[in-house]
């Protein structure tokens, strides 16, 4: 160890695979609904995608979940994006490819993808 | 100084060796060495005393001193499972007795002593440090809690059929 | 590093570890494979969470849901439920981590935890013990850094002065203080050691953060070495404790492949390196000249004052001795600064405690709370008070060298101090609890034993003394008691304080003496009325059949193994106190339960 820079480096290193167990109020979430329909509907490489995603921008301060059935069966794969002070979007019928847009417009830009939420689909 | 053994664990002494190589030009080599010598021979016979005497070139009293002063060195051979019984507070209030009185049973053996075929040997102990699940006992490097009397049958078989 | 959208922590403390932890975490391994999840979630082997008694624990990131007595056959559903579909099992969480409707409360909600303030535990149950990035992801090494690249060893030994820390290990000597009488001793070579050799029966704080942070002493202890002046550390451990060594052993090479430990450190001209040393069993080797002596492979026999070990310690030479939990809240006094420390506590004790709590309280385990808090808030809120809703008698504090605390003085806000003048001691951090099934005098007695046992002989007080004071409880909780005997224990005991040579012997009559003060009729009973009120001394024990309710139908006389019970069918039977070895089967047997302990 040379320097306090270099401890630093390790520390921004190792942040991001720990910081899940710190604060799990701030930041990003991604929750996938998973329930038996959900997986039935293609949940899993929705899921997928998100992780790939998420790991290969290196985006920080993100959390992915996935959570029972959220309710509207039909409407499976859906997947629940809250941002920091902001209302939660609901995205639905999510493929590993929408996912992809959802990740680079919404979560790094914070532009909804209108076209792909609930109330695009009702 | 009985030869025989020298013969017979000329391995464990070239082990032993080894190791006061490694601590002897450290600080207070002394007892580092008497705990691997321990590992390796399982206890520390006169002839291993001597040994670490004539190595490190103090008086073999001085390591007597030390080995007889701390209870977890011991110059009568151990089993090859050391059990210990835990009796510290929460252990005792806990039944700790009742699962001594089930070992001595078990085993025919009295706190203190080894099996005649060198497999085990009983020891009450101090507190374990896991009162939680009290009361517990050890058996080598493992742990048993919350033990009723009962228990103790299928935990021995564990190891006699080992 | 990859990206894991979910942490499984997975207690690896003794406690959990003797639970089966290590089991459960090899069927999560396999139970991920199974279900393709391994690259998604990472499994976290951490240090203790405190809650013991609802060992193994679980605690599963980002929901936060902590899961209690899991076994191996748990793990299916947790990975297939919760991990795979996100629906946690609610019936295995905790049970105190569920609110009424269901939704679960994050860890700082729970009651167990919510009055705790963890800092010297702060690490444990969150990081990996054997991963030193993960120390450092959470600031570690980082005060170190600051210390030696912008900081004097005086301005080290100044902050920490500032800070009003005291030592953890029994004494509460100011840390700060003990560091300058180290640093100003004259000396080429200086030592730094780190005792480790927690014995009092029924503690383990000290063991948990060693498993659960060790990087956390060592870092400590290195920059003490930089305020002191010494460029090499021992840390003496119980070899009773394989899972601390083991992960202690880890951290320091770690450390040192690394460059924290060795030379040169953060390319400063400082160097410092760390040894371990296991103890080999004698209580009295925690005294700070007999573990110095031990460190040195002698007999760890206590050595007379004055030699201070800052002056004269190890190898002749001045050495800084302290505590496991002392230096475990360095590191965050010197990133955070003194008076973020000043804050917590009281006036003269500052920062927080660990305390093992034990034997009649609902949560076995251990806690952190701000110096200051009572001992209430401690048994019943934290603790989740006493089992079977049974009337709180009495706790003791410090082990053997310490005393009890009655009901009275329940609301007494902890620290140092107060301990002391009511008559018991912080000590280490064992906190016991007893009810009216306990005999305060078999207390006295098991605490007394214990030190007998592992006086070192040196000194004759200690050796002879203490043995009496065996011999006359010993008659007592036997039935064999004499007018005048609390008298002579009294007597005695201030003796043996006053003219042993070291702590052990000092404060071996301290569960005597304070368990008379508060509690005297209860020898009294033992002495004048050859009773035991708790119904704990056996000799003391009488079982009686209550004539009045005793319809004689003579099952007692069948399960009685001594035959000790007679009588006629259909009126009240009798039991022969000579023959009763007072099993109390019968006690279990009678239907009418006219048959009583007295
Ligand atoms: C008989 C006896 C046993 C002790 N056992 C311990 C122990 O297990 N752990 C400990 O840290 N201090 C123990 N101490 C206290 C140490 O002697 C010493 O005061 C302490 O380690 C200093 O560190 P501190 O200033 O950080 O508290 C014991 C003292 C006596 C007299
Ligand atoms: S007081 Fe007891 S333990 Fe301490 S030196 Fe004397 S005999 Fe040894
Ligand atoms: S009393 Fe048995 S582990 Fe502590």
């Amino acid at each position: 160890m040379k320097s306090l820079q270099e401890l630093e480096q390790i520390k921004q290193k190792t942040l991001d695979s720990v910081s899940l167990r710190k604060d799990r109020a701030g930041g990003i979430r991604i929750v996938v609904g998973m329930g038996t329909c959900g997986i039935a509907a293609g949940a899993r490489p929705v899921l997928m995608s998100f992780l790939e995603e998420v790991q290969k921008r290196n985006l920080r301060d993100v959390t992915i979940t996935q959570t029972g059935c959220i309710g509207v069966c039909r409407l499976e794969p859906m997947v629940e994006v809250t941002r920091p002070g902001e209302e939660k979007v609901t995205y639905v019928k999510m493929t590993a490819e929408k996912a992809k847009r959802v990740i680079s417009e919404h979560i790094v830009n914070g532009k909804i993808v209108n076209e792909y939420t609930i109330g695009a689909a009702e | 100084m009985s030869t025989s053994i020298l013969q017979k664990d000329r391995e464990k002494f070239t082990e032993l060796q080894k190791v006061i190589d490694e601590y002897k030009d450290k600080e207070g080599p002394l007892m580092p060495i008497m705990h691997k010598a321990q590992e390796i021979f399982g206890y520390l016979p006169m002839e291993v005393q001597e040994y670490i005497a004539n190595a490190l070139d103090i008086p073999v009293s001085d390591i007597y001193g030390v080995a007889t002063f701390y209870s977890q060195f011991t110059l009568k051979p151990k089993g090859k499972y050391s059990i210990g019984v835990c009796m510290g507070t929460a252990c005792y209030v806990k039944g700790a007795q009742a699962i001594l009185d089930e070992l001595c049973k078990e085993l025919n053996l009295k706190p203190g002593d080894t099996s005649d075929d060198l497999n085990f040997t009983l020891e009450a102990t101090r507190c374990l440090g896991a009162c939680g699940l009290a009361p517990v006992i050890m058996i080598n490097d493992d742990v048993y809690g919350r033990l009723v009397p009962s228990d103790i049958k299928r935990i021995i078989d564990k190891y006699r059929n080992k | 590093m990859e990206f894991y959208r979910s942490h499984v922590l997975i207690c690896g403390g003794t406690g959990c570890h003797s639970s089966g932890s290590s089991d459960i975490r090899e069927v999560f391994q396999t139970e991920l494979k199974k279900n393709h999840l391994e690259n998604e979630v990472l499994l976290v082997q951490t240090g203790c969470f405190g809650l013991c008694e609802v060992g193994p624990v679980v605690i599963v990131y980002p929901e936060g849901a902590f899961y209690s007595r899991i076994t191996k056959e748990d793990v299916p559903r947790i990975v297939s439920e919760h991990l795979l579909k996100g629906r946690i099992v609610t019936d295995l969480l905790y049970h105190d981590s569920i609110h009424e409707d269901d939704a679960i409360k994050s860890l700082d909600e729970v009651n167990f935890y919510k009055k705790q303030k963890r800092l010297a535990l702060r690490n444990c149950g969150v990081i990996d013990p054997e991963k030193i990035e993960e120390y450092i992801a959470f600031d570690g090494y980082k005060a170190l850094g600051k210390v030696l690249t912008e900081m004097t060893p005086e301005e080290t030994i100044e902050l920490i002065k500032a800070s009003g820390l005291r030592g953890r290990g029994g004494a509460g000597f100011p840390t700060g203080l003990k560091w300058d009488f180290t640093a100003k001793a004259k000396g080429d070579k200086k030592y730094v050691c780190c005792n480790a050799d927690e014995g009092d029966p029924g503690a383990f704080m000290d063991r948990s953060v060693l498993e659960g942070d060790p990087h956390c002493v060592l870092e400590a202890m290195a920059i003490a070495g930089y305020a002191v002046g010494a460029d090499q550390g021992y840390i003496y451990v119980r070899a009773e404790y394989p899972i601390a060594v083991k992960r202690l052993t880890i951290a320091i090479a770690q450390a040192r492949q690394m460059g924290l430990l060795g030379k040169n450190i953060f390319g400063t001209n400082f160097s410092f390196d760390i040894e371990l040393r296991l103890g080999a069993g004698a209580f009295v080797c925690g005294e700070e000249t007999a573990l110095l002596a031990s460190i040195e492979g002698k007999r760890g026999e206590p050595r007379p004052r004055p030699s201070l070990p800052a002056v004269k310690g190890v190898f002749g030479k001045p050495t800084l001795l302290n505590n496991v939990e002392t230096y475990a809240n360095i590191p965050q006094i010197i990133l955070n600064g003194p008076e973020w420390f000043r804050s917590i506590g009281t006036e003269k004790s500052k920062g927080t405690k660990v305390f093992a709590l034990g034997r009649k309280i609902v949560n076995t385990g251990l806690v952190e709370v701000p110096m200051g808090t009572t001992l209430r808030e401690i048994i019943y809120e934290i603790g989740g008070g006493i089992p079977g809703g049974k009337e709180f008698k009495a706790a003791q504090t410090g082990g053997p060298s310490g005393g009890c605390i009655p009901a009275e003085h329940l609301d007494t806000p902890i620290d140092y101090d107060s301990l002391s003048e009511i008559g018991s001691m912080m000590g280490s951090g064992g906190l016991i609890v007893m009810d009216n099934d306990n005999c305060m005098v078999d207390i006295a007695r098991f605490f007394l034993d214990f030190t007998v046992d592992e006086s070192c002989g040196k000194c004759p007080p200690c050796r002879i003394g203490t043995k009496r004071m065996l011999e006359i409880l010993d008659r007592i909780t036997k039935g064999q008691g004499e007018e005048g005997d609390i008298e002579k224990l009294e007597t005695l005991g201030k003796n043996i304080k006053a003219s042993a040579l070291c702590g052990l012997g000092q404060t071996a009559p301290n569960p005597i003496l304070s368990t008379i003060r508060y509690f005297r009729e209860e020898y009294e009973a033992h002495i004048r009325d050859k009773k035991c009120p708790a119904g704990v001394c056996q000799a003391l024990l009488q079982i009686v059949i209550q004539a009045d309710l005793c319809r004689g139908c003579g099952l007692c006389v069948k399960v009685c193994p001594t035959v000790a019970i007679s009588g006629e069918r259909k009126s009240p039977y009798v039991i022969d106190q000579n023959k009763c070895i007072k099993c109390g089967a019968c006690l279990e047997k009678c239907p009418f339960k006219a048959i009583v302990k007295g």
